[in-house]
């Protein structure tokens, strides 16, 4: 009789979670449509809800708050949209493959890649154009993601005392190559007025400016990266065992390390190139998820790319309006109230890790 | 029994004369920079005279260069970067985490931050900026530990937690810079750019001497207190059980390591990798364990030298700010020792 209630309570205990775990991806997708309403309404000309909608479906080229919401507002919604659904799961991916807690996207040197590349693009071709320095975040971020995983053996056979990656020389070399090109980057700023006229306004990471065609060219990267990734979970849950066990439940760690690797290149490469190094977003949402959704990277993974993106445009709002006329870019924004309420969130009990 | 005695005296007596060869090597190469920027420049000092001049024997002239230019220089070079080598190698012990180097933990940029809003907001330069540095590291390293505190005699020093906060902080203020460098004008944003990077250039004995007189107290004190890292690192029961005062031996060590890195930004800037790459270098060069750490010192002093070298004489008569330099030296040094040492597992 004792062992009844255990016997009918413990088949319970998973369903229930399961059942959580669903409202809480409804109640994030909720708010992050509250926050994409929010980001088309909200700004220097606020709007109602219902001219937001009237320009989406009815559109009148005649009238200007139409054209607030068609040039300017959807064209920076997309673009946090698309940046945040990167971050979110880039971030978690950086912290599963590192296995550290303060790893982030830029750590690979992927961030410091993509700002060289569009340095050199300013100072020696003189590109001026947002669209072009997308591709040259691209292939910078890529670039730095060969060495670093050249240097660090990803994608290797054998255990880490043969030859292949371990989490810590990971890290280190991204954090190596991240300085290294960065020592660069702040050679070539320092030499060249002109190029350091332009990155100093690019590399605190904005949404403004940046039209629907950028968001075009990098769309199809997010989406495909997105999807590897939340192939990842669990890759993350397996590796976060350590590389033996991993591997003794069957896993081919190599494999699937090297697969996630290049989810995380091309999803920190786009967010990069699209809306500038904002790499705080990727190192707190995850540990603001994980309280939400426990350890377990399969739900890890989504319910963080549907958070990122709230977290953005939410910023995005903040800086338009909390010094209008003039706007504080995004990067700032999420750095400056969101380390506040990460602090918080780690100086809770329940802080899981 | 005694062959297994005699077997493990064996390895230990192997991997002190590592320890000891390695930071001779690294002492006599030290010494050579060092020499090297006293003698080298626009007007060259032979070494005869060097030494002369040095003693306060030589002509006039040679006396006037090395000791009231080159000296200074050499000796910033060598002490900051001591100073960052050590802290770094410090903060990445006693915080167990590899990239929990002082840029990356908020102190750094706590330094960064006072000294953009002195130079940018409040127009000052020269050693109000070095002023504002030292206060910025201070307060930011107090605050951490203020906000890491699990109150109740546990300070939560150690692990993820500090870690995580440091982090949270060091954003939030990193994020304040660039947008302090997007609303200044052209010129005063790339003097801050100039001053964030890193330099020796405007060193004399002015800001040398209060430098090398913090040091001369802290790096002693530094190793001192690391004598309580290999308890620490067994764990808190282990080490309290031990006999040790955990939580008074890690702020103690906390604190001699912000004040180190407080110490150098203040002279030089926030030089960058210097302390996130002299630690695992020495720990790879001599085996891990506390022994490394005076190497971790001397590789700090070294790099900076040889950056400084560099970035005096790469182009001509533009001097470099050595911070631009360290990276590129640095950088792939620790790629090319972590591609090695994978195979012997060290990492």
């Amino acid at each position: 009789m004792t062992a009844t209630p255990t016997a009918t309570s413990a088949p319970e205990a998973p369903a229930t979670r399961r059942g959580s775990g669903v409202a809480t991806t409804l109640l994030v997708a909720a708010v992050l449509l509250v926050a994409v309403v929010a980001s088309l309404a909200i700004g220097p000309r606020a709007l109602p809800p219902s001219v937001v909608l009237d320009a989406l479906t009815a559109f009148d080229p005649t009238n200007p708050d139409h054209l607030v919401v068609t040039e300017v507002r959807l064209p920076r919604t997309v673009v946090g949209l698309l940046a945040g659904l990167a971050l979110g799961p880039a971030g978690v991916l950086a912290q599963g493959l590192t296995r550290n807690p303060i790893a982030e996207p830029g750590i690979l040197g992927l961030n410091t890649g993509a700002a060289l590349a569009v340095v050199l693009a300013i100072g020696l071709l003189g590109i001026r154009s947002l669209t072009a320095y997308v591709w040259f975040g691209f292939l910078g971020a890529g670039l730095a993601a060969v060495i670093v995983a050249g240097v660090a053996g990803i994608g290797r056979s054998g255990t880490v005392s043969r030859g292949a990656t371990s989490p810590a020389t990971l890290a280190l070399a991204g954090a190596a190559l991240t300085a290294g090109l960065g020592s660069v980057t702040t050679a070539i700023l320092l030499t060249d007025p002109d190029a350091f006229e332009d990155y100093r306004f690019w590399q605190v990471g904005s949404l403004a400016g940046r039209d629907l065609g950028i968001a075009g060219q990098a769309a199809p990267f997010v989406l495909a990266g997105l999807a590897v990734a939340l192939l990842c979970g669990p890759t993350l849950n397996a590796l976060a065992l350590g590389d033996d066990v991993a591997r003794s439940f069957g896993r081919r760690v190599e494999r699937d390390r090297a697969v996630c690797g290049i989810a995380l290149v091309v999803l920190a490469g786009s967010a990069t190139a699209v809306a500038g190094p904002i790499a705080f977003v990727g190192l707190t949402v995850p540990h603001l998820v994980r309280v939400l959704t426990g350890p377990d990277h399969r739900r890890l993974l989504p319910v963080s790319a549907l958070v990122a993106p709230t977290l953005l445009l939410v910023a995005d709002v903040v800086g338009r309006v909390v010094a209008s006329p003039r706007e504080v870019q995004v990067g700032i924004v999420t750095a400056v109230l969101g380390a506040p309420v990460f602090i918080w969130f780690v100086r809770r009990k329940r802080f899981v890790r | 029994m005694t062959a297994a005695v005699a077997v493990l005296q064996e390895a230990r007596a192997r991997s002190r004369r590592r320890v000891v060869l390695v930071g001779s090597v690294l002492a006599v190469a030290t010494l050579l920079a060092f020499l090297a920027t006293v003698s080298l420049g626009e007007y060259p000092i032979p070494p005869g005279d060097l030494l002369s001049s040095l003693v306060g024997a030589g002509p006039a002239r040679v006396e006037f260069v090395v000791t009231r230019l080159r000296l200074p220089r050499a000796l910033a070079g060598l002490a900051v970067g001591a100073s960052l080598g050590l802290a770094g190698a410090l903060f990445q012990r006693l915080l167990r985490n590899p990239l929990a180097s002082p840029d990356i933990i908020g102190v750094g940029a706590g330094a960064s931050a006072a000294a953009v809003v002195a130079l940018t907001m409040l127009g000052l330069s020269g050693l109000a900026v070095s002023g504002a540095a030292v206060l910025g590291a201070a307060a930011t390293a107090t605050l951490i530990v203020v906000l890491a505190r699990r109150g109740r005699g546990s300070t939560g020093l150690h692990g993820v937690r500090f870690v995580l906060i440091g982090v949270g902080v060091g954003s939030a203020l990193l994020a304040i810079v660039s947008w302090l460098m997007t609303t200044a004008s052209l010129t005063t944003a790339q003097q801050t750019l100039l001053w964030l990077t890193g330099s020796l250039n405007n060193v004399s004995w002015a800001s040398t001497t209060p430098l090398l007189v913090s040091v001369a107290v802290l790096v002693p004190l530094a190793l001192v207190a690391a004598g309580a890292l290999p308890r620490l690192e067994l764990g808190d029961e282990a080490a309290a059980a031990l006999g040790l005062a955990v939580e008074r031996s890690r702020l103690l060590l906390l604190a001699v390591a912000v004040l180190l890195v407080a110490a150098a930004v203040a002279v030089a800037g926030p030089v960058s990798f210097v302390a996130l790459v002299s630690g695992p270098v020495a720990a790879r060069l001599a085996g891990p364990g506390r022994a490394s750490l005076p190497h971790a010192a001397l590789i700090g002093a070294l790099l900076v030298l040889l950056a400084d070298l560099v970035a005096r004489h790469l182009l001509g008569d533009v001097p470099l700010p050595v911070g631009v330099v360290t990276g590129v030296i640095g950088a792939p040094y620790l790629l090319l020792l972590l591609a090695r040492s994978r195979a012997g597992g060290t990492a």
